[in-house]
């Protein structure tokens, strides 16, 4: 297909010797498939179950991000209620502080929150509210961290907000009070979301393992386990995109090694769960690791080895938000015999790509930030099997007759750790192998 | 867990806790879905327009396409000229759309951004293709809600595209108002068995519930064509379907190309689907045919029939400001008593409408423009009703006030169906008959004691 001039430097072939221009904005005039800064620091946040999350701004930004994502608390779920300061003509003029203040006083009375973020939206940004002094004050009358979070949308892309999450978390953990002598044998689980319970499994096999989990960050999260983080003695970065900042701050601050592991896939699992036992752990730890390992991995690889014997040789396409959860999918499609022939993320860096191309087979399709079009055309010109991707793709795939699996945050079953490879292996294996695929035409371009 | 709302009424201002509408820009977006063609552009930052595509496609389960000016820092300070310029550009060269449909958000509202200027402009050095047209709306999300945001974008297709040519034809104009996909099949329905050659705008249907064909078309087949808008300015007369989506574009039509216009309720429900049949007829002059008189009877002798089931139920009913006016009408002629009445959006006259709807057989009903759904959970766990109708975002308090929920509505992100079959007419008054009667006997049944469970009903 044709691609946009300006899209070539975004999309290249393993083996085909180019790199790609990464971290752009996505050209003016696309049908961008990228989401923005509040919606990055949104997704890291949201899942602080005790906190107040109040969305500054006009009603819709915090109307889209009313409860979308499936991450999961075990306890209070203020984090499901959508607040926003609804801010109107009056406020866009004379400047939305005030109202931006009684929010704060009639939210943070009535709901007691451990502490409140205030995201502040493009429009804030525009007509210049002071949101730092807001919550200084707000926070000198109350008592609780009220703890601003610059997200405004245009300042840059998603991985702009995951920055300001990070900034926000690293705000939390360094008030007084937080903090303390190093726990060991422990780990924070920094970059999972809880998403269908996955911080929860996660945290069981490390349990098992008798490592100490301090905080997850952020999923299942609570206000208290993160003012704890800075005990922990090591990080393990789930999701490097959005964490590796968070992780490198708490290592310059407070010594904490970080290591940036995978919970997708059996191979990723075990490594992660190896690493954090030879990190942190004893003999005994280690020995436990490998029990643990063992049983599951036994437990699930026959399952395993009767869907890879209907998937074996598919191809599959994926484009995801970030490049770690990239990488983590290549393997595990390999597991499940399944070839990976396009590849995509939403926020990936130029270095990304490149271990991309050396995970996937030659002539893979390496794409940064792409578009409907160009991903219509891929999913048809390399007979795609499977697509994985989030919302806005899932559709285009079903037009087009071809499996879809969701990766993303609206999904409603865990695929982490050893049991969600075979939640996985068996979601892959359920839309692939659909009957209705054979009651619709499919139109695809000859091999 | 989930129900964190105090019973406790105190008045709050510049303060929604779970906002019952949405921002104006995703209703320009659905309207320019609906023109065949279209690809609505959202001019700000690449966020907002991926949060309505992303909205509208968990609505409808349909691709939806929109670009984006893609604002950077630079932009929020010296304009959004340079991008939307850059858009156009790209959006012709990449996805070669017959017409363009801008929208503002907040942000290029905020800035200030003229865009007829920039249209202008980009149109003097070519950046916009000879024969391709380009419109636009304002949508500052700050005022109004989506609803006046599908409003804005109607009447600026108009604004731009209708012309008379100096010769009335006989067709007549609908503007739909805030339908579903299925309604508007429904309404295209109607006016053909009255034979009243009709041009609707916006049409969603064949746009955003597209079959499933092997292919996907980034321009569905639907939509109301250029031509067809252009050829507006010639109908002899508008019918303006709810007052709050659709006036805008018929007093737009009047102004401009002197077509006179009638502002009609959605036509949901008994009474309100019979003055559009006769609004219809009087438009023909000729009978309402019997296949249409048939339909009307059919729902009649349903109500009748289940009159047990729904006499004297309460309900509450939120949503856009058109479709609870039609709803609060159809529920109170099905003898059931709205006691909680509320729209998301504004208009000082949609509480006056709903008053003078229940003034009889309702008079202390709860009614209130710009709500939210914690106010209405207040309403509900003060005066607890048989049976909601409104958006997913009841689900919350359906499970914590145990009430069922008759969903209707934008957006509904958790059942399907909606957007197949029609609410409007006298068939789509059957479903919505079906639907909150089938919700009050599972109930009934569901709390009966053994002996009290009924077999027949
Ligand atoms: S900034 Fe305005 S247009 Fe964008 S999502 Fe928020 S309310 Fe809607
Ligand atoms: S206004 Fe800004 S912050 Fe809000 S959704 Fe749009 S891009 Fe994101």
């Amino acid at each position: 297909m044709d691609l946009l001039t300006d899209r070539q430097g975004s999309v290249a072939r393993a083996g085909d010797g180019r790199a790609i221009v990464a971290g752009r904005r996505s050209v003016a005039g696309s049908v961008s498939q990228r989401a923005c800064t509040f919606c990055g620091s949104r997704v890291v946040l949201y899942p602080i179950a005790d906190a107040l999350h109040l969305v500054h701004g006009p009603v819709g930004c915090a109307g889209y991000t009313w409860d979308i994502r499936g991450a999961l608390s075990s306890g209070p779920q203020l984090h499901r209620l959508s607040f926003s300061t609804d801010m109107r003509e009056q406020e866009v003029i004379r400047g939305g502080e005030k109202s931006l203040a009684h929010a704060l006083r009639v939210l943070i009375g009535r709901h007691r929150p451990a502490c409140a973020f205030v995201y502040a939206t493009c429009i804030v940004g525009v007509i210049g509210d002071d949101v730092g002094a807001v919550c200084r004050t707000i926070e000198a009358e109350t008592g609780i961290p009220v703890i601003p979070v610059a997200s405004e949308g245009f300042k840059g892309t998603k991985k702009d907000g995951y920055a300001a999450a990070c900034g926000a978390l690293l705000d939390l953990m360094g008030r007084p009070g937080a903090g303390g002598p190093t726990i060991p044998k422990s780990v924070n689980i920094v970059g999972d979301f809880n998403v269908a319970g996955e911080s929860w499994l996660i945290r069981s096999y490390l349990e098992r393992m008798g490592i100490e989990v301090v905080a997850c960050l952020t999923g299942d999260g609570r206000v208290d386990d993160i003012q704890r983080a800075p005990r922990a003695a090591l990080n393990l970065v789930q999701c490097a995109g959005s964490m590796t900042r968070l992780a490198k701050a708490m290592r310059d601050r407070w010594n904490i090694p970080f290591e940036q592991v995978s919970f997708i896939g059996l191979e990723d699992t075990a490594a992660a769960l190896y690493k954090a036992a030879e990190l942190v752990g004893d003999a005994d730890t280690l020995a436990r690791t490998r029990e643990l390992v063992r049983s599951e991995m036994a437990a699930v690889k026959p399952e395993l080895a009767r869907l890879r014997t209907d998937l074996e040789g598919r191809r599959a396409a994926l484009y995801v938000g970030g490049a770690f959860k990239a990488f983590s999918l290549v393997r595990a499609l390999r597991q499940l015999g399944m070839r990976t022939v396009m590849a995509g993320t939403q926020t990936g860096g130029g270095d990304d790509y490149e271990h991309l191309k050396s995970l996937v087979d030659p002539d893979t399709i390496i794409a940064d930030d792409t578009n409907p079009l160009e991903l219509a055309a891929f999913l048809q010109s390399e007979r795609v099997d499977l697509f994985i991707g989030g919302v806005k793709e899932r559709p285009i795939a079903y037009k087009l007759g071809i499996g879809f699996c969701d990766h993303n945050h609206e999904r409603k079953i865990g695929l982490a750790g050893f049991a969600g490879m075979v939640s996985f292996a068996r979601e892959v294996h359920a839309t692939v192998t659909s009957p209705v695929w054979s009651l619709m035409p499919r139109q695809r371009v000859a091999p | 867990m989930l129900d964190q709302t105090p019973a406790t009424i105190t008045e709050r201002s510049a303060l929604k806790v779970n906002p019952a509408k949405t921002c104006q820009p995703v209703g320009a977006m659905y309207a320019a879905l609906g023109v065949h063609g279209c690809l609505p552009h959202s001019h700000g930052s690449q966020g907002c327009c991926a949060y309505h595509r992303s909205h509208l496609t968990r609505h409808f389960k349909e691709p939806v396409m929109a670009s984006t000016s893609s604002f950077t820092e630079g932009s929020s300070v010296f304009g959004g000229m340079a991008n939307l310029q850059q858009a156009f550009q790209t959006m012709f060269a990449l996805y070669d759309p017959e017409i363009v449909a801008v929208h503002t958000t907040c942000l290029s509202e905020t800035i200030g951004d003229d865009i007829p200027t920039i249209i202008a402009k980009s149109r003097d050095e070519g950046k916009i293709p000879e024969g391709k047209v380009v419109v636009h709306a304002n949508t500052p999300s700050y005022v109004g809600s989506h609803v006046t945001g599908f409003s804005s974008m109607v009447a600026g297709f108009v604004k731009y595209l209708a012309a008379s040519t100096g010769t009335r034809s006989n067709a007549v104009n609908l503007v739909p108002g805030w339908v579903e996909p299925a309604d508007m099949v429904e309404l295209k329905r109607y006016t053909a068995a009255f034979a009243l050659p009709t041009i609707m705008l916006p049409d969603t249907s064949s746009v955003l519930d597209a079959p499933a064909t092997g292919t996907h078309a980034f321009y569905p087949k639907g939509g109301t064509t250029i031509a067809q808008i252009r050829a507006m300015g010639d109908a002899r007369h508008t019918l303006a379907l709810g007052a709050w989506a659709s006036t805008a574009a018929a007093e737009q039509l009047r102004k401009q190309c002197q077509v006179p216009f009638e502002v009609l309720d959605l036509p949901i429900g008994l009474a309100a689907t019979d003055r559009f049949v006769s609004a219809l007829a009087s438009l023909s002059g000729t009978a309402v045919p019997q296949a249409i008189e048939d339909e009307r009877g059919r729902l009649v002798d349903v109500i009748n029939d289940m009159h047990q089931y729904l006499a004297g139920k309460s309900v509450a009913i939120w949503g856009d400001q058109d479709q609870v006016i039609a709803l609060t009408e159809f529920c109170r002629d099905m003898d059931m008593k709205p006691v909680h009445v509320m729209t998301g959006g504004h208009g000082q006259a949609f509480e006056e409408r709903v008053k003078a709807l229940l003034a009889d057989s309702v008079p202390d009903a709860n009614i209130r423009q710009q709500g939210d759904l914690m106010l209405m959970h207040q309403w509900i766990k003060n005066r607890p009703v048989d049976v909601m109708i409104g958006t997913t975002y009841g689900k919350f308090i359906s499970r914590a006030e145990d009430t069922p929920l008759v969903r209707f509505g934008w957006p509904i992100l958790d059942r399907v169906g909606h957007s197949y079959f029609a609410s409007v007419g006298y068939t789509g008054g059957l479903r919505l008959a079906t639907q909150l009667i089938t919700a009050i006997q599972e109930r009934q049944d569901r709390d009966a004691p053994d002996h009290a469970l009924e077999l027949v009903m």
